[in-house]
């Protein structure tokens, strides 16, 4: 019996002297929190990606209410959320929506096994960063993919992978957000983030080749090769040639898909188009 | 044409593999091979055996058919190693379907559950030799007399000297000369320290352990039984008889140098070595087992992460 | 016998090339020069398509500083300034030059006779160290870092004595080596003047004792310096490392970085270095030609080469025998630091030591087994640090951790990787933290 109040005794003074200590330091440790940062983090996808630039959504949300006191959300935009997302964060915060424009990464290399053959062999941890420390790689080119898939450890979203078969880092649209995980993973910087485009619709230089045009051509052959043809026949000033590579500025280019025609190389691809009419018998013979 | 190689340097290797590594273990135990041969004949052969063959097919089993590798990994001699080492800590008499237990649990439990190779936090011949300790009391701890070369489950039995020891029967201990050649009650790598102190030598010679874990358990060991001793040699064994007896000797050359589970700097290997021979003593002296070895050892496989965590090698240049 | 304290390890030493004499390489039909054969900005081209060029003309003069102008090894007309792939394996600028006789500046003084220091009383640091920068010299160990940057210690430091690195500890490399046996005393002299250009009275020359014919020529000559030392040292690699080096010789340790070699005191300048410097000052001749090792095991005549820069290692491997069959991987220096080349048609640099081609059977390296934390390669790190754990921080991008627990200590020497009987590519892991870290620590110091 005795024994039973001592231990009634002993637990019950343990507890309580728990509960002064807990008392005590939640009065005297309390932070304030802005109740608006909860409210954020919790319309945001927690996924804790980093796309935003900062280090995981709690971050991310502390900094749009900082930002908002304001008056803006100061161009911070969580890529993974998009749109919808980020219209709840601004009602939450009591700011006017903006819109943004969809984007999605894209690889700019068509460098594949068959276009650009492998003159070496790497042998490594299967990176591309070691790879780039080797110099040009196992091919040729010294500025195209080298397969290894460090964006696709880098991605979040299972959205990108390294086809087996060409060897190139492919983007899968619908999973991909623009996160830009993979464009800093990637030690050649070939992976852009760019817009969607209409439906989907865009425009693409899918080399990132900057020798000159009889080396890049020597090695692959899919390279742009700087001969500056779809410069000439875009009306709409898109293409930019610098370094013997071209770049369509998604913001000018009008999807007339008139460059694609004109490349000597096919380095120029239009993504998400339908099918091009096919050529009858006559206009085939005629071209 | 073949293509060229190009890769980061360095360019060459020194040649060393874990093969080698860990049939150089394997050769190091060879002269305690011997004796248990010659001490306790058949059972001795039977054990040590079965102990190999039933790691090295656990091994294989669990790695093909459970986590759907090739299988090859027992190639690397680690499983030989696991099953001669748990076979060491076995009394000469034990049933086979003991030793089958015992090889499963350090393969299956104490090895492949974390991965395999290099992955398990404790050694996996002593989670065997524990779990079967605790598990077969009676067989665990009743070893044959030696000399009994054509006995196996049915040799007669006596009792180790630590048992004696920790009975107060001090005096019934063999003598220094038949402690050092293992002339006595044991399991079967325990009981020659000559044996095993060859080994050791040979381990050293190829570079394949230092000598920091060894040493400082076996250091310790000798210093805090030198006190304890001098305060009352009636109730405690001299050092000597201390460190020839029981798994001591084994344990800190073979169980204890085990790479995956022992620290990385040799700050944290004497760290770790010193602790091990204290919790010994600990358990020989106060606990309810006589030998405390393969618990101390494993009671420091579980520190051995925090080891490596604060004892850092002192950088170059580092005040 | 001196050697560094910590880690190291003894790769076969395979010098096949020790007893071979330093001979000249014929002259390249066209000569490549990059731009980029030093640490630090790239040079600047000063000729044009069509220029004639002799032997010491300047190509492209120093960027900056940290830089080092290029002259021409050859005489003849320049074919172009253009993108060539060099021994970095990248595509980057290069003077092309078509060769044409071999014609010298005049300014040059091509005989062999000894011009001591006595002789040229005249000389102070300042015109020393101006010489050593005009003549484009850079660390010729490999290192490549433009020589006369040392030899302007930063203000509030002093040096208080000169180490020359004769160590070659890489594995089949005998440049050095050679050098030591055929022109002592014009390196003895270079070593003066790298003394006399800091200032300080007292010089080492650290050999390792598997050099005992360079030990001993070298004690003999200088005799008659009386401020140099040679130091022999306990064969051990990686020696060579600056840092080992300096700890070897005088037992100071120079801490990690932003910490550098003057921090205690020290210059380490290579022995072909030293060489160089002599060419330079006393010779006024700049640096256009370096002795090469072009060796491997199934090379039919390794050999040591006085070779002038920007010949295409395809011509020098001719010259030792040609390509054995079974090479499969061919190497820019040695086999524990140095680069794998990607064609053969890549110019020789002025931090070209040596060439190594191996056979197929040893180019690819085993595949690796799983870590079993046997510390082999924290024993083996000769600065302290843990490589099996900076491997594991790279592969997982743990930058933080990696940053915290010193990876941008790292040399590069190779010695984990060497040691691990596992066969891991531990360095490979290393370098990717180590790149990264370095990025995030440089954006952290410009903001």
């Amino acid at each position: 019996m005795e024994l039973i109040f001592i231990a009634i005794a002993i637990l019950g003074s343990i507890g309580l002297v728990s509960a002064v200590v807990l008392f005590v330091a939640s009065k005297k440790f309390a932070v304030f929190e802005d109740e608006r940062i909860g409210r954020v983090a919790e319309v945001l996808p927690q996924a804790n990606c980093g796309g935003c630039g900062y280090p995981g959504c709690s971050a991310f949300a502390e900094a749009c209410v900082k930002a908002s006191n304001n008056g803006s959300l100061g161009g911070n935009r969580c890529p993974v959320g998009g749109q919808d997302v980020m219209d709840q964060v601004s009602n939450i915060l009591g700011l006017a929506t903006v819109k943004s424009v969809p984007q999605v990464a894209v690889v700019r290399c068509n460098g594949t096994c068959e276009n650009r053959p492998r003159l070496l062999e790497f042998d490594g941890i299967r990176s591309c960063r070691v790879q780039h420390m080797t110099g040009m790689g196992e091919t040729g080119c010294t500025y195209g993919c080298l397969g290894c898939g460090d964006c696709e450890n880098a991605c979040q979203f299972d959205a990108i992978h390294v086809n087996p078969v060409t060897g190139i880092a492919e983007v899968d649209e619908d999973k991909c957000t623009a996160c830009g995980a993979c464009s800093k993973a990637c030690p050649r910087k070939i992976i852009e983030i760019r817009p969607k485009g209409p439906k989907g619709r865009r425009m693409l230089v899918l080399c990132n080749n900057k020798d000159k045009g009889a080396v890049a051509n020597k090695y692959c052959k899919a390279s742009c090769i700087g001969c500056g043809k779809c410069v000439k026949v875009c009306e709409f000033d898109a293409i930019l040639l610098n370094n013997n590579l071209a770049y369509i500025q998604a913001d000018k280019c009008r999807l007339c898909r008139k460059c694609e025609e004109v490349c000597p190389k096919q380095a120029i691809h239009s993504i998400n188009f339908p099918p091009r009419k096919p050529k009858t018998a006559l206009e085939a013979v005629e071209a | 044409m073949n293509k060229f190689v190009i890769s980061l340097s360095p360019h060459v290797h020194s040649g060393d593999s874990v093969q080698k590594n860990m049939y150089s273990v394997c050769l190091a135990l060879v002269p305690s091979l011997l004796c248990s041969l010659w001490f306790f004949g058949l059972g001795a052969a039977i054990v040590l055996l079965n102990a190999v063959v039933f790691c090295v097919l656990a091994e294989w089993f669990i790695s093909k058919f459970i986590l759907g590798r090739d299988g090859s990994s027992i190639a690397d001699g680690s499983a030989i190693v696991t099953g001669l080492l748990l076979g060491f800590n076995l009394p000469a008499n034990l049933p086979l379907w003991i030793i089958a237990i015992g090889a499963i649990v350090a393969i299956g439990i104490g090895k492949m559950t974390f991965g395999g190779l290099g992955q398990n936090p404790f050694n996996p011949a002593l989670v065997g030799r524990v779990f079967l300790l605790i598990s077969f009391p009676v067989q665990m701890t009743t070893w044959p007399i030696p000399g009994q070369l054509t006995a196996y489950t049915d040799a007669l039995t006596a009792a180790t000297p630590l048992a004696l020891a920790s009975e107060g029967k001090i005096n019934e201990i063999p003598g220094a000369t038949d402690l050092l050649l293992g002339n006595m009650g044991g399991s079967l790598g325990e009981v020659s320290a000559i044996a095993l102190l060859i080994g050791f030598a040979f381990l050293l010679w190829k570079k394949v352990i230092t000598w920091h874990i060894p040493v400082s358990i076996l250091g310790t060991v000798a210093v805090l039984s030198c006190l304890f001793w001098i305060s009352n040699p009636e109730s405690y064994l001299n050092p000597l008889q201390t460190l020839l007896t029981g798994g001591l000797m084994l344990g800190a050359i073979f169980m204890a140098t085990d790479y995956a589970t022992s620290p990385m700097t040799h700050k944290g290997q004497l760290i770790y070595g010193v602790s091990i021979g204290f919790i010994t003593l600990l358990i020989r002296y106060w606990g309810a087992y006589p030998e405390g070895l393969s618990f101390a050892i494993l009671i420091m496989n579980a520190f051995t992460p925090l080891i490596n965590t604060y004892c850092k090698p002192k950088r170059f240049g580092a005040k | 016998m001196k050697t560094f304290s910590k880690g190291g390890v003894h790769p076969a030493e395979n010098k096949l090339s020790a007893a071979s004499a330093i001979r000249e390489a014929q002259l390249p039909k066209q000569a490549v020069f990059s731009l980029y054969q030093h640490i630090g900005a790239p040079a600047k081209p000063v000729v044009q398509k069509g220029d004639t060029v002799k032997v010491g003309t300047l190509l492209a003069e120093a960027n900056g500083f940290v830089s080092a102008p290029v002259y021409s090894s050859v005489s003849g007309k320049v074919n172009k300034v253009d993108n060539i792939l060099d021994a970095s394996g990248l595509r980057r600028q290069a003077v092309i030059v078509d060769v044409e006789g071999d014609e010298w500046e005049p300014s040059i003084d091509r005989t062999p006779t000894l011009v001591r220091m006595e002789d040229r009383p005249d000389l102070d640091a300042k015109t020393i160290v101006e010489k050593i920068t005009q003549a484009g010299i850079v660390g010729l160990g490999g290192a490549t870092f433009p020589a006369h940057v040392k030899l302007m210690p930063p203000p509030g430091s002093k040096a208080e004595f000169v180490i020359i690195n004769a160590v070659e500890c890489e594995p089949y490399l005998t440049a050095d080596h050679r050098l030591m046996l055929e022109h002592a005393d014009e390196i003895l002299v270079g070593v003066e003047l790298i003394m006399k250009a800091v200032d300080v009275q007292k010089g080492y020359i650290g050999i390792e004792n598997n050099k005992p014919d360079a030990i001993a020529m070298m004690t003999e000559r200088a005799k008659h310096y009386q401020h140099i030392e040679i130091v022999p040292l306990h064969v051990k690699y990686p020696q060579g490392g600056e840092k080992q080096l300096i700890e070897a010789i005088s037992g100071r340790k120079v801490a990690a970085p932003p910490a550098i070699p003057i921090s205690v005191g020290a210059v380490v300048q290579n022995v072909g270095t030293a060489y160089a410097i002599y060419q330079a000052v006393m010779k006024n001749k700049p640096l256009v030609d370096r002795v090469i090792t072009v060796t491997g095991k199934h090379l039919s005549n390794p050999s040591n080469l006085l070779a002038r820069l920007g010949t295409p290692f395809r011509q020098l491997i001719d010259e030792c025998g040609g390509l054995p069959e079974d090479t499969g991987k061919i190497i820019g220096g040695g086999p524990m630091m140095g680069k794998a080349l990607l064609s053969l048609d890549v110019p020789m640099t002025k931090g070209s030591s040596g060439l190594l081609l191996m056979p197929q059977s040893e180019s690819k390296r085993i595949e690796p087994e799983p870590c079993i934390r046997c510390a082999k390669c924290v024993s083996a790190c000769p600065m302290g640090l843990e490589p099996y754990l900076l491997s594991k921080l790279g592969v997982q991008s743990d930058w933080d951790r990696a940053e915290h627990e010193d990876v941008l200590s790292c040399i590069e020497c190779g010695s984990c990787q060497f040691t691990c009987p596992s066969h891991r590519p531990l360095l490979d892991g290393i370098r990717i933290a180590k790149v990264a870290v370095g990025g995030i620590v440089r954006s952290r110091q410009t903001k």
